[in-house]
């Protein structure tokens, strides 16, 4: 990089001489017989050449230092790639593994190649843009603008706006990209709540850093509310859901937009041990009917230790919760089995929880235990996507370096009136380029 | 109702935070070295927090929210820079809100800002292990780096706070005073020992060893960040047995058993050479903890003669 910042400069300086030079060269041009003229330029060329060749070959310490505090360039560009390989006794393991992201079959998945993109825009804005790419369960390839937003860097009054397409702030692993998740696969109740890409729209948001001792920030996200990273407001899936046929519902007024609000609090219980607890809401339009409305709260907790003599982080222990109730409020629809029937309008009660032990018990070696269970209330249709299940999932994982993972993941799934299954993941990960920095 | 409505109001204005009575700056230090010069420095009138705590690997510090309150209260952010927080100090500041800290404002300084780094590589491949792109960023245990720190750490504490800029500048040239005194009293300690040959556990001493003239003669991580295999132990018992290595150093936080098995197979000694102030008693200040590093090498190399 540094040989190559040289040649530029180099060749752009070249350039520039020899631009500098040419009133001069014509001056003497118009004095002198004109294949003189065409000498002296080929001899000076000559020199330059010359000059360039031993600037070249000259050892590399010569080149200036790199700038501090950068990579001598704008941007931070990073790429986490992650394959997946085992086996379920569900032949059809996408019945199981609903999320974007999981393993789709028996063998190979390819689920989640990230190229990620980061930088100051100004002084006023910081961007961020996640680009996904993924084979699907026949291995074709597909594309997905994941994230792309800008973070203001100093409004006024603690506040500041996220706007673009992003993750909504629910909870704490919505946000987190699949590199980052403690698991193989979304947890269940994400999935039933959000889909299998979790609730991310275009948007913006705005947070308030709420001036108390401890922290607490304030937030509330406005978002519009279609499409299939909108599962629970208007997708165009959402009979999956309700088991009517949707309707075509446009945005009419203020209340047809998602509105995100939530709340967290952090304290520091001891100098080892830290505490985060939030509470969120999604709200929003649904597509059973003309007026149809959900409502999604949610309650989350992590709490984590970590030694004071920690190297490279380890060891620690972390333990994380987080609750979902959504009421999804269908209006009287044809059914989309039989469209003769009618379907009543009824409140769809639907719940779940997750909860995760992380121990990392040494530098590089992590233990996890998650255990999962979803529910929905009784309705006038039956849909595999609201009956109980619930899910135990022992794993470990060993990061050789910090660029890269290996993982092993047991999962003992009970789908009630379907059976039992067994499912055993591994999964690879690596980094290559900027690591992007974890948020706590 | 009423009374419920009281008590939240009491809980949060009880938590809301009041402005100090004396205007002191609030300097933050990403690292507890960085803090106590700031502290030499500002004497009285800064009050200083260090984000990572002194027995932790400041490669990797939680960005926890605590911290990033801290930092959104801060008048001046003191980083080491060259990537050694890379991995925690980003996301924290985007979230900060906090312009008198932000990259190029007076309020934020980068101690490697000066300082001629070592080991900068010629070319960036992590097949080499985790390295750093800027140089190697443990540069604070070399004392003439420490001034050059002081002095970054001076001139823009002068610039955010003028009032105070005379004492500054009083408190720099007594810190080098300081220095340079200690440093020949220092250099007279380890001068039987020089080009002693030493084995460090992760590349994190080479600025003190190329001042008092020891020589690494390897580290027990084979590459920067990556954990010491059997294979890379056994070349080094080899090698320090060749090279009759007396002396293993260790940070509070690295793998003590496994310095301590190649200590057993070579005759060495394991020593406690923590980088940061306050990671062992009687060290809270800078020159504190210089003054340990040399006497504890110093009695060992004696020792092990």
């Amino acid at each position: 990089m540094r040989t190559l910042l040289a040649a530029v400069t180099l060749v752009v300086g070249v350039a520039g001489g020899l631009v500098a030079q040419k009133p001069d060269t014509l001056t003497r041009e118009r004095n002198s017989p004109p294949e003189d003229s065409v000498l002296v330029v080929l001899r000076r060329l000559q020199a330059r050449l010359d000059s360039l060749t031993r600037a070249m070959a000259a050892p590399v310490e010569q080149a200036p230092p790199p700038v501090q505090g950068g990579r001598g360039t704008y941007m931070n560009v990073g790429f986490s790639g992650l394959s997946d390989f085992g086996w379920s006794s569900e032949p059809d393991v996408g019945l199981l593994q609903r999320g974007d992201h999981d393993p789709k079959v028996r063998g190979f998945t390819i689920p989640n190649e990230e190229l990620t993109l980061d930088g100051a825009v100004d002084p006023y804005f910081k961007g961020f843009v996640n680009v996904v790419y993924k084979l699907d369960r026949s291995g074709e390839s597909q594309f997905e603008l994941e994230e792309a937003y800008v973070l203001t860097a100093s409004l006024p009054a603690n506040l500041q706006l996220r706007v673009g397409q992003f993750f909504a702030e629910f909870g704490r692993q919505n946000q987190q990209h699949p590199h980052a998740w403690p698991a193989v696969d979304q947890p269940l109740v994400l999935n039933r709540m959000f889909g299998a890409e979790g609730l991310r729209s275009q948007g913006a948001r705005l947070s308030w850093l709420v001036p108390t001792k401890w922290y607490t920030e304030a937030m509330v996200g406005v978002f519009n509310s279609a499409g299939e990273t909108n599962w629970s407001f208007r997708s165009d899936a959402s009979s999956e859901i309700h088991g009517g046929l949707p309707v075509d519902r446009g945005v009419r007024r203020i209340g047809d937009l998602l509105i995100a609000p939530r709340i967290a609090s952090s304290f520091d219980l001891t100098s080892t041990q830290v505490l985060l607890m939030g509470i969120s809401g999604a709200f929003g339009p649904n597509n059973s009917g003309p007026d149809a409305r959900t409502r999604i709260f949610g309650a989350d907790l992590y709490w984590k230790w970590k030694s004071a003599r920690a190297h490279q982080g380890f060891p620690f222990v972390s333990w994380q919760t987080e609750a979902m109730f959504r009421r999804y409020d269908a209006a009287e629809r044809p059914s989309a089995v039989d469209p003769q029937v009618l379907l009543p309008a009824e409140e769809l009660h639907d719940r779940g929880v997750y909860s995760q032990l992380l121990w990392g018990v040494k530098p590089r070696v992590v233990l996890g235990l998650r255990g999962e269970y979803v529910s929905g209330n009784q309705a006038a249709f039956s849909v595999p996507e609201r009956a109980s299940r619930s899910r135990f999932s022992p794993n470990v994982t060993w990061y050789p370096s910090e660029f890269s993972k290996i993982r092993l993941q047991y999962n003992y799934d009970d789908r009630k009136g379907i059976g039992i299954d067994h499912s055993l993941w591994l999964q690879f990960e690596f980094i290559l380029g900027a690591h992007a920095a974890h948020k706590f | 109702m009423t009374g419920t409505w009281k008590l939240a109001a009491l809980t949060l204005l009880a938590g809301w935070n009041h402005a100090p009575a004396t205007k002191k700056l609030n300097v933050v230090a990403t690292t507890p070295d960085l803090a106590a010069v700031a502290r030499e420095i500002g004497g009285d009138a800064i009050d200083v927090a260090a984000l990572a705590k002194p027995t932790e690997d400041a490669h990797f510090v939680d960005p926890k929210p605590s911290n990033l309150i801290t930092l959104n209260r801060a008048d001046v952010l003191i980083e080491g820079g060259a990537e050694l927080e890379l991995g925690w100090l980003p996301p924290l500041l985007d979230n900060a809100r906090n312009a008198k800290i932000a990259a190029g404002a007076r309020g934020r300084i980068v101690a490697s800002t000066g300082i001629r780094l070592l080991e900068i590589p010629a070319t960036f491949d992590r097949s080499k292990g985790d390295i750093h792109a800027l140089g190697n960023p443990h540069f604070m245990i070399d004392p003439v780096n420490a001034k050059i720190v002081a002095g970054v750490i001076a001139e823009h504490l002068s610039q955010v706070d003028p009032a105070d800029a005379a004492a500054f500048k009083a408190n720099l040239a007594r810190f080098n005073a300081t220095i340079d005194q200690k440093l020949l009293e220092w250099q007279r300690q380890l001068a039987p020992f020089r080009g002693a040959k030493i084995v460090t556990y992760h590349k994190d001493f080479v600025y003190f060893a190329s001042r008092f003239g020891l020589d690494i003669i390897g580290e027990l991580e084979p590459k920067p960040g990556i954990s010491p295999s059997p294979s890379h132990l056994a070349e080094i018992v080899t090698a320090m047995k060749a090279n009759k290595v007396r002396v293993i150093t260790v940070q509070p936080y690295q793998n003590r058993k496994t310095a301590e098995t190649v200590a057993r197979q070579t005759n060495a000694t394991v020593l406690d050479m923590p980088q940061q102030p306050g990671a062992v008693p009687n060290t809270a200040g800078y020159v504190d903890l210089m003054d340990y590093l040399v006497r504890t090498l110093a009695t060992a190399l004696e020792d092990k003669q």
